[in-house]
């Protein structure tokens, strides 16, 4: 991938990491929105809309409540919508290598949000004094850099995601032994169980939940077996 | 003011949470205050209202509305310092409870039953950016609407049915949407085959059992990456 390529790609990871948290939280990061964009940019929607769908499932299990550490999916997904649009259809390997390049994206992008924020602390610590005077300007001026720099970390993320797994994600497709359907079906049932396990998590509190997840579970069922 | 609480959180930090967040916010409406932007009330006023605060981000408008109308009326310095601390921890609960672990999911669950459903790149972005803004930005008006018009009294807001029940209600509508959307979207990402697909869901409905026993002793997502780490490693090995 030559930089030509990457710009846009950098871009739309600047700008998906900013909406994590930043500005303005629309979830236009959403792992979901994120890859279909990034497969888009790359010609290819659909692509990054299954890889999105999948990411997803596995997003759900990480909320970003408040001082918590989470993954960030804005730049992952990104980097693996765009990977997998990039591979040929059919490739066998290549849903697995753009999800495993994704969520090791997400984990390092998620460190690189909780760097950001001890660097506005420290950032803060410096001009406390004048901000305790009520002074506009730092202030303002704490708020502008906080979100210059994250729009710059989403960046640097996803070009560096980008320029590392690109050609690892390559090399595994050409390499990959398994046929093309038990590996999504891997793949599928990874992202299912973490989407099953955190929906559990959050909504085993609501009244009946088990029944009415049993009841949507049935008529979707019975309406892939007639369709 | 609204748009400033749209990027309330582009100074979060370890030391002041979104505090510098709430003082960027209000820091328009301070200006009116006696004397101006160079007036010793402003310079107050803006230094009290930048310190510590935790809030979720959408319903911190009720906050930065409240504060607004009691900077502007004058009340006691030391009397906003109290309800700033005592609204932080409501405002956070009662937003992540609603928003991330109700709201945000469901609109997952309905994008991925759009998607299940056959939905095209548009519809399936379409429908979760629509359907969740509504939401998100309606709730960002109210709690700003609110906080102007009650002042210091918004305690009582916080009552309002649609916090209080909505995380109930949203929950039983994601349950649905779940059983709904995780069939229809595995099967089209498998493609074809009803005995692949019917394998799929058993499987997964196995894992989803283990590991909702598990609970928060799991980390899902870690245990993804690992997993989908071996398969890659021993798929490309052998």
């Amino acid at each position: 991938m030559n930089v030509a390529e990457a710009l846009p790609i950098a871009l739309l990871g600047a700008l998906l990491g900013l909406d994590v948290v930043s500005f303005p939280q629309a979830m236009v990061s959403r792992p979901i929105v994120a890859a279909t964009l990034a497969g888009a940019f790359i010609g290819h929607a659909p692509a990054g809309l299954l890889i999105g769908v999948v990411l997803e499932l596995i997003a759900l299990d990480t909320l970003p409540f408040g001082a918590s550490r989470y993954p960030e999916w804005g730049s992952a997904g990104v980097v693996g919508g765009a990977l997998f649009a990039a591979q040929p259809a059919g490739m066998p390997g290549a849903l697995p290598a753009s999800m495993l390049a994704a969520l090791l994206t997400a984990s390092i992008s998620g460190w690189s949000m909780v760097m950001l924020r001890r660097i506005i602390a420290t950032r803060l610590e410096s001009t406390r004094d004048l901000i305790e005077a009520g002074s506009r300007d730092a202030l303002l001026g704490l708020h502008l850099s906080g979100m210059t720099m994250d729009l710059l970390r989403g960046a640097l993320v996803t070009t560096l995601g980008m320029v590392v797994f690109s050609p690892l994600v390559h090399a595994i497709v050409v390499i990959w032994g398994s046929d093309s359907a038990p590996s999504r079906a891997v793949v599928v049932v990874i992202a299912a169980v973490v989407a099953g396990g955190a929906l559990w998590k959050v909504f085993h509190s609501v009244r009946g939940v088990l029944w009415l997840f049993l009841g949507g579970l049935a008529v979707s069922t019975l309406w892939l077996a007639v369709r | 003011m609204y748009f400033r609480l749209l990027a309330l959180q582009g100074s979060w930090n370890y030391e002041t949470l979104n505090g510098t967040g709430i003082g960027f916010a209000i820091e328009p409406a301070l200006r009116y205050l006696p004397g101006g932007i160079d007036g010793p009330a402003y310079r107050a006023a803006l230094a009290r209202e930048s310190r510590y605060f935790n809030a979720h981000p959408y319903l911190a408008g009720v906050a930065v509305g409240a504060l607004t109308r009691a900077e502007l009326d004058g009340v006691d310095p030391a009397r906003i310092e109290r309800f700033r601390t005592a609204l932080a921890g409501p405002l956070g609960s009662v937003g992540d409870r609603l928003v991330w672990a109700s709201w945000l999911p469901f609109c997952s669950l309905v994008a991925l039953c759009v998607y299940g459903a056959g939905g095209t790149p548009l519809g399936v972005v379409g429908t979760f950016l629509v359907l969740y803004n509504v939401g998100h930005f309606l709730l960002r008006a109210w709690g700003l609407r609110i906080g102007l018009s009650r002042g210091l009294n918004v305690a009582s807001a916080l009552g309002a049915p649609f916090l209080r029940q909505g995380p109930q209600y949203i929950g039983s509508a994601a349950a649905v949407a779940a059983g709904l959307a995780l069939p229809m979207a595995l099967q089209r990402v498998v493609g074809p085959g009803r005995v692949l697909a019917g394998a799929i869901i058993v499987s997964a409905l196995l894992g989803i059992l283990l590991l909702a026993r598990l609970r928060e002793r799991a980390q899902g997502w870690r245990i993804a990456l690992g997993v989908l780490a071996v398969f890659v490693l021993y798929s490309v090995l052998t």
